[in-house]
């Protein structure tokens, strides 16, 4: 085999017979390669063969011994990059990247047009190269040549759309993820963790015979729940510990859903491990099972944590399954909803549905842990929560904090579902068993069937107004299902029922909310925490209230939205950290309708069976995370004049780096590619919250702020003592990217950094996430319905952010665009099926339906201009946002176009369909 | 991804290397299925690419297609006016949940022992009437129209130690006005419904629904059939198939529609 024109060496050990040739590249140090789900749907893997492109998961690698195999990094080095590699780095076509290397080698062999026409011509093409970060606008710009950043070297402060650091590295696949380490890059002797899973969603374990497995050649252990510590905790991760429920073990004798881990063999190879794992025994005992919050909430249901104390795992009630619950009202709801009617009004009511849906992140969960030379524990792991992880672990196993370091390389992708312990633990385990580096990797399968999903949400909705519109009564009855493990549950249902409702202006509010147990997948983060399902339910019913009252949905909106100088109420009015640092919700609707009423977007299908309709809906989210979220910041100008950002937030394609690059920038008078960063390691800064709740720009930029002006200080002080020396005049200078200027004299910076103490200035920052601010969005879509098949076309989508000053536009507009995207899936197309007996239906890419380039529409986006005090530079938060919207926006436009009222996400072609059908 | 239980691998040139198969032993074609999920109890693969089989035979009585032959090389069969039937390839090719990486690798043959709703070959064997050669190690060969072959999702006729050698279609077949309807969830995934009608030379009438199905359901008019006949015909059709691809009402009901438009087309054509 020749890869990259190079024959492999003469001893490279020859493919096995069931390799696919993913795994062989990897194993002949062509790291640049990725998994995304080893089945052949998502093309992250995808290389040459012969020049012409194959998905090497499902290639047999024996096939490829006699032929030329061409990887991302064949095609080109991050000095030496191939036309389709530029292409994509001028314009970001790419946020995480781990689906880029397969996007590139698509994108530099596609056949010769056929002769379908051009038509439709990208969308089939690349139907076979899933990425859920971008919503594939800028893919489709790097496809077209069309730019979109600035390179680092140019204008890069706050407002330039200055480009990720990590483009060339990206598009060549050469910027290192959570596996791709060298094996020279370890300690020596890497072993591997496979799990075996529960074949039942309810049982006792009797018996479990390891004798046979641990005999297995090449097995170093087999550990089973008489392994484990007896600690309590909760893959949730937050700042505060005790805001998720103590129910879970590293493994538990008691299985509460498929999947749930048996044991673990830690083995040589994974083939080994595997071989091994079918020869554990295990007897189980059959436990009653509940399948769904009805289920669960009936009188004398199993109760799935009904060994648990409630005050010592925090359960609310393990009888019932009652994880959590929230009870309150303002005002009075009933007379509310009898005044709306008295004044000559109208009032609404509906129950709204929720499924679950998959994360999606093209990068699977895994770990590699070791021991090293001062024998710490150490783990390397895809997360967006490396110091939280620290800390659980320590707490976990008994040991010091500084006796473990966890970091993460760049994340592929996290959209909540890395704010989790889920991998960390077990590799941990076994390290610390066995003395020798582990490594345990998720399958995509194991992404949809045992890593926490959305949690579904039921929930139903009471409004009233006045004849004029105004809401006098607006309440909300909230049932989640938490699945079989409490990890945020208690936060998610918290938080759904907080900005949704304290949108609206309201003298009457209720909320009654509770999550409980199933024997189902657990639930967990998911970009929105809860609020998108709640305002899926309330815009719905908004939408529903202003057609009875004959209003303009943008009009309902502007007479009840809350304005400077309300307060922020759900169910009560206790005194918070939250504030209008800065308002831009009036903007936003006026922006989204008056974009609506101009031309654009593509025209509706001919014929008789489209019917076309409008709808719209909003969003408010609190800037940041409440309870407290803490960064630590450190700036260094070290002895070649550079800067060094140490920072403990996680990159995983949501862009902070260049953002806080640019915040140095800006502040230092710098361009990007004159700072260097290290992130997201326990080792770096004292502390890190995490990446979750939109908090890399807002916290962690605020943290990186007050340094850069820390040191900004240091360094025109050290220059102008440099300058002049005693007795000087002292006038300031102009700090720029060389030195200091001070009229035609320049200090420079390597000089300033010699004057400080080792050779460099140091300054470090640090923020608390409080008092926090309020963004808001808007989105509209115009859509077709095809009354004889359900189809729904989206032929315009127009949304509008209010995200303070918007630091990197391009970025900004395409975290966006990502989360449209990510929500038209949603909306429409995704959902994990699980059968009535807790089985996942769908348990690969093919038969999970996440968006591809071809279903998801050009979304023009706009921004109000707003400037947060609150923020670094005046910016606001705007990652999880965009999603929130997207669902009711979509289900008001299809009832405008059919007439139907969908009250259940996917609002899938089938449900369309038999609505429109059944009148 | 790895089949960690695979210890053997074989690549027969000749008839009488392939069979019998051993115990164990699967028969790799492209490999995209194959390796595509968890395979218990394969310990060993049986490479067809080294038997040489041409992958499309042209005669006068109609088109043998290898089992190993690759859905872009079928797709990529010159059409003549002769055979108009032979478009159908393309558009088949084309609902493939897999792209054109995957046309590369993935067989005719392959398709077929998948034996899925939504096997596009199955679609398109079924609706030409296409019949199925079988090789074993001591039986003499079968010949199974492919109607008889796939039985049920993930099910068929193939016996073990069987081998699908290939896929012939008629001549009368190829000859005939075709009309092709596929719809899905999203706008290319995978088939929830895959409709192909055929108004041979001699005004006979053949519709065949798949994907909607849990295998394919052939409609067969002497004559191209009224709105009505039709629509009588598809609406009975029971059972439709119930997986995350789609609901059965949902499939009847645009099966019912996709059939008369596909009627409508013939009968203007």
């Amino acid at each position: 085999m020749r890869i990259n024109d190079h024959p492999l060496p003469a001893d490279t050990v020859a493919p096995r017979p069931g390799q696919c040739l993913r795994t062989y590249l990897r194993q002949t140090g062509h790291l640049d390669v990725k998994k995304g789900c080893d089945a052949g749907d998502c093309g992250a893997c995808t290389v040459l063969v012969d020049g012409r492109p194959v998905h090497s998961c499902i290639y047999p690698a024996v096939r490829a011994t006699d032929h030329d195999v061409t990887t991302v990094r064949g095609l080109g080095g991050p000095d030496d990059l191939h036309p389709v590699q530029q292409r994509f780095v001028a314009a970001a076509g790419f946020q995480c990247g781990f689906c880029t290397a397969g996007m590139v080698v698509t994108a530099a062999a596609l056949p010769t047009p056929g002769d379908d026409g051009p038509e439709g011509e990208v969308e089939r093409l690349f139907k076979g190269n899933l990425c859920r970060c971008t919503g594939y606008r800028s893919i489709r710009d790097a496809l077209a040549g069309i730019p979109n950043v600035e390179p680092p070297c140019g204008k890069s402060g706050v407002g330039v759309s200055t480009a990720a650091p990590a483009g060339p590295r990206i598009v060549t696949g050469t910027e290192p993820y959570t596996m791709d380490v060298a094996p020279g890059d370890l300690p020596a002797g890497l072993l591997h963790a496979v799990v075996l899973g529960s074949p039942h969603p309810s049982a006792r374990i009797i018996r479990i015979d390891t004798t046979a497995a641990a005999a297995v050649p090449g097995v170093h252990a087999v550990l089973t729940h008489d392994d484990v510590p007896a600690t309590l905790f909760s893959t949730g991760r937050h700042q505060i510990r005790l805001d998720d429920p103590d129910d879970t073990l590293i493994m538990d004798p008691v299985l509460r859903f498929r999947g749930q881990r048996v044991a673990v063999v830690v083995a040589e190879t994974v083939a080994v491990a595997e071989h091994a794992r079918a020869l554990i025994d295990v007897e189980y005992e059959l436990l009653p099972a509940v399948f769904t919050v009805a289920q669960a909430m009936a009188p004398g249901a199993h109760a799935v944590h009904g060994d648990k104390d409630a005050t010592a795992s925090r359960i609310t009630d393990p009888a019932t399954n009652l994880v959590a619950e929230q009870h309150g009202e303002v005002g009075d709801v009933a007379a509310g909803l009898a005044a709306a009617e008295a004044a000559g009004g109208a009032t609404v009511a509906g129950t709204w549905r929720t499924g679950r849906i998959a994360h999606g992140q093209l990068e699977t969960h895994g770990s590699i842990g070791w021991l090293d030379e001062t024998g710490r524990l150490v783990l390397r792991t895809s997360t967006q929560v490396p110091f939280l992880v620290r800390d659980e672990l320590a707490r976990i196993f008994g040991l010091d904090r500084d006796g473990v370091r966890v970091f993460a390389t760049r994340v592929g992708g996290g959209f909540g579902g890395k704010q989790e312990l889920l991998t960390e633990d077990l590799v941990a385990l076994a390290v610390l068993t066995t003395g020798r580096p582990v490594q345990y990797e998720m399958s995509r399968t194991d992404e949809f069937t045992i890593v926490p999903s959305r949690h579904p949400f039921t929930v139903t909705v009471h409004a009233g107004a006045t004849g004029d519109g105004v809401l006098t009564a607006l309440a909300v009855d909230v049932l989640t299902d938490a699945g079989a493990y409490g990890n945020h549950s208690p936060g998610v249902m918290f938080h759904s029922v907080h900005e949704s409702i304290g949108l609206y202006r309201c003298p009457n509010k209720r909320v009654d909310a509770r999550s409980y147990y199933t024997n189902t997948l657990p639930s967990g983060a998911f970009r929105g925490y809860g609020l998108g399902q709640v305002i899926f339910a309330i815009e719905s019913a908004l939408d529903d209230l202003a057609r009875r009252l004959g209003l303009d949905p943008y009009d309902l909106r502007r007479r009840n939205v809350v304005v400077p100088g309300d307060r922020i109420i759900a169910d009560s009015d206790h005194p918070d950290d939250l504030e209008f640092a800065s308002y831009g919700l009036d903007q936003c609707l006026d922006l989204v309708q008056q974009a609506m009423s101009r031309p654009g977007g593509v025209p509706a299908p001919d014929g008789d069976d489209w019917s076309v309709g409008d709808g719209m809906a909003t969003a408010m989210i609190a800037t940041m995370p409440p309870r407290g979220h803490h960064a630590d910041a450190t700036l260094t100008l070290t002895p070649d004049g550079r800067y060094r950002i140490a920072i403990g937030t996680a990159e995983f394609g949501n862009g902070t780096t260049t953002v806080h690059q640019q915040i140095v920038a800006s502040t230092l008078g710098t361009t990007a590619d004159r700072i260097d960063i290290v992130q997201s390691d326990s080792d770096v800064v004292g502390h890190d919250t995490g990446a979750f709740g939109s908090a890399g720009t807002v916290v962690a930029g605020r943290a990186l702020a007050a340094a850069a002006e820390a040191l900004k200080v240091q360094v025109l002080s050290f220059a102008a003592s440099l300058r002049a020396g005693p007795g000087s005049p002292g006038d300031d200078g102009e700090l720029g990217p060389d030195g200091v200027r001070f009229g035609e004299r320049l200090v420079r910076l390597t000089d300033i950094a010699a004057a400080g103490p080792d050779g460099r200035l140091t300054a470090t920052g640090r923020h608390d996430g409080t008092p926090r601010s309020l963004a808001f969005n808007v989105q509209a879509f115009r859509v077709a319905v095809h009354r004889g098949t359900g189809e729904v076309r989206i032929l315009r989508s127009v949304h509008a952010a209010d995200a303070g000053v918007v630091v990197n536009p391009e970025q900004c507009r395409a975290q966006v665009e990502g989360g449209v995207a990510q929500a038209i899936g949603s909306s429409l197309y995704e959902e994990i099926h699980v059968d009535d007996v807790g089985t996942v239906l769908t348990s690969t890419f093919r038969n999970y339906h996440m968006p591809q380039i071809a279903d998801v529409p050009v979304t023009e986006v706009l921004f109000a201009d707003t400037i947060d005090p609150l923020g670094p530079f005046g910016a606001k938060s705007m990652s999880e946002a965009p999603y929130n919207p997207v669902a009711p926006a979509l289900a008001n436009a299809i009832r405008d176009a059919a007439g139907i009222r969908l009250p259940e996400l996917p609002l899938s072609r089938d449900r369309v369909w038999r609505a429109i059908d059944s009148g | 991804m790895d089949i960690n239980t695979v210890t053997g691998y074989r690549r027969p040139t000749r008839r009488s290397e392939l069979l019998p198969l051993a115990p164990g032993e699967a028969v790799l074609a492209g490999g995209s299925w194959l390796f595509s999920e968890p395979q218990p109890g394969v310990q060993g693969l049986v490479d067809l690419d080294g038997l040489g089989w041409p992958s499309i035979t042209d005669g006068p009585d109609g088109l043998t297609i290898a089992a190993t032959c690759t859905i872009e090389t079928l797709a990529a069969w010159p059409r003549s006016p002769q055979r108009p039937a032979v478009a159908l390839f393309r558009r088949c090719a084309h609902s493939l949940l897999g792209s054109f990486k995957v046309h590369r690798v993935a067989t005719v043959g392959g398709n077929l022992c998948m034996s899925l709703p939504a096997g596009p070959m199955i679609s398109l064997t079924t609706a030409l009437d296409g019949t199925v050669q079988l090789w074993s190690g001591d039986e003499p060969d079968r010949l199974v129209p492919v109607t008889e072959f796939v039985l049920a999702p993930l099910t068929n006729a193939l016996r073990p130690g069987e081998v699908v050698r290939s896929i012939h279609l008629p001549d009368l077949a190829l000859r005939a006005r075709v009309a092709f309807r596929q719809l899905s969830l999203s706008p290319v995934g995978r088939s929830a419904a895959l409709l192909i009608g055929r108004v041979d030379p001699d005004g006979s009438t053949v519709l065949t629904v798949t994907a909607a199905t849990p295998a394919p359901v052939q409609l067969r008019f002497p004559a191209l059939p009224t709105a009505a006949e039709l629509d009588d015909a598809v609406a009975t059709i029971d059972p439709w198939y119930d997986d995350p691809h789609g609901t059965p009402d949902w499939r009847r009901a645009i099966s019912r529609r996709l059939a008369a438009e596909i009627r409508d087309e013939l009968e203007q054509a």
